[in-house]
């Protein structure tokens, strides 16, 4: 099987990328979702 | 919530059936061997990119039309998963280009067209990041999106118009071009899994920016009380 490394290389280096761009999604969102809690309590009119 | 969860479900689902028929459903290409099977997902994430930058361009326009803050959200959220989608594509390419034709790059048309769409829609993000009023920051971010949507049909089309490095195309390609039978189902599959998965990040990325535009509007009010 002549070269299996590069199939191999291209798919998980190609699914890291992805696998990392969704993790900062899912982390800015939970940042962001923190904030809105923090902001809502600091304004009694908004809740 | 629960939508959210089924779709990722049934993104991560379809993505091991598209790497299982890639790597034990296809056969293997008779000239380039087991390493044709990186095609499946470069050419897979390729298309799922332009189409990610179609969303954008159409976002674009009705922003400039309409002018409602959802437009830009989902020219962003598109731009941005396009980035990332084609910057798979300018990492599978060299890996396969290396064994198939003894080097990583050439400055080929399809291969120079597709790293200018790269840092076009760079520039996208980059010009997002420096302007801090909202409205104008989509209404000139949405401008350079249609701009640089021009660069879509070039990297489409460029394997068409010149013949350079890059292989002509084997789908639609025209007389004597096409390929195998069960290659061409694992192939189509393969489209159809990035697509949703590329639906699936776009979603994920729209709901940071409605989030990211819910903190502005409270920040706003708490900076006015």
């Amino acid at each position: 099987m002549k070269n299996l490394d590069s199939v191999f290389a291209a798919y998980l280096i190609g699914w890291g990328v992805f696998f990392a761009f969704y993790l900062s999604i899912a982390k800015r969102t939970s940042d962001l979702r923190t904030e809105v809690e923090r902001l809502k309590n600091s304004l009694p009119r908004a809740k | 919530m629960t939508k959210r969860i089924i779709f990722a479900a049934v993104s991560i689902l379809l993505v091991i059936a598209g790497a299982y028929a890639a790597f034990f459903i296809a056969p293997n290409e008779r000239s380039m061997g087991v390493v044709q099977r990186i095609f499946y997902f470069h050419v897979g994430s390729a298309w799922a990119g332009m189409d990610a930058f179609l969303l954008c361009f159409i976002a674009n326009l009705l922003y400039v039309w309409k002018r409602q803050q959802k437009y830009d959200s989902i020219g962003v959220a598109s731009a941005e998963v396009g980035l990332v989608l084609t910057t798979v594509v300018l990492i599978t390419g060299p890996i396969w280009a290396k064994p198939a034709w003894g080097i990583y790059w050439t400055w080929d048309a399809r291969l120079t067209s597709t790293f200018v769409l790269w840092l076009l829609y760079i520039s996208y993000l980059l010009l997002r990041s420096l302007i801090e009023e909202p409205e104008r920051r989509a209404l000139l971010s949405s401008l350079f999106g249609i701009f640089a949507f021009i660069d879509v049909p070039l990297v489409f089309f460029s394997i068409r118009w010149w013949r350079t490095q890059h292989p002509s195309p084997v789908i639609m390609g025209g007389p004597g071009s096409g390929l195998d039978p069960t290659m061409n189902k694992v192939f189509f599959f393969n489209v159809l899994v990035m697509h949703v998965f590329a639906l699936f990040l776009i979603v994920e990325r729209y709901i940071l920016e409605k989030t990211k535009n819910e903190v502005d509007i409270l920040q706003r009010e708490a900076e006015a009380q």
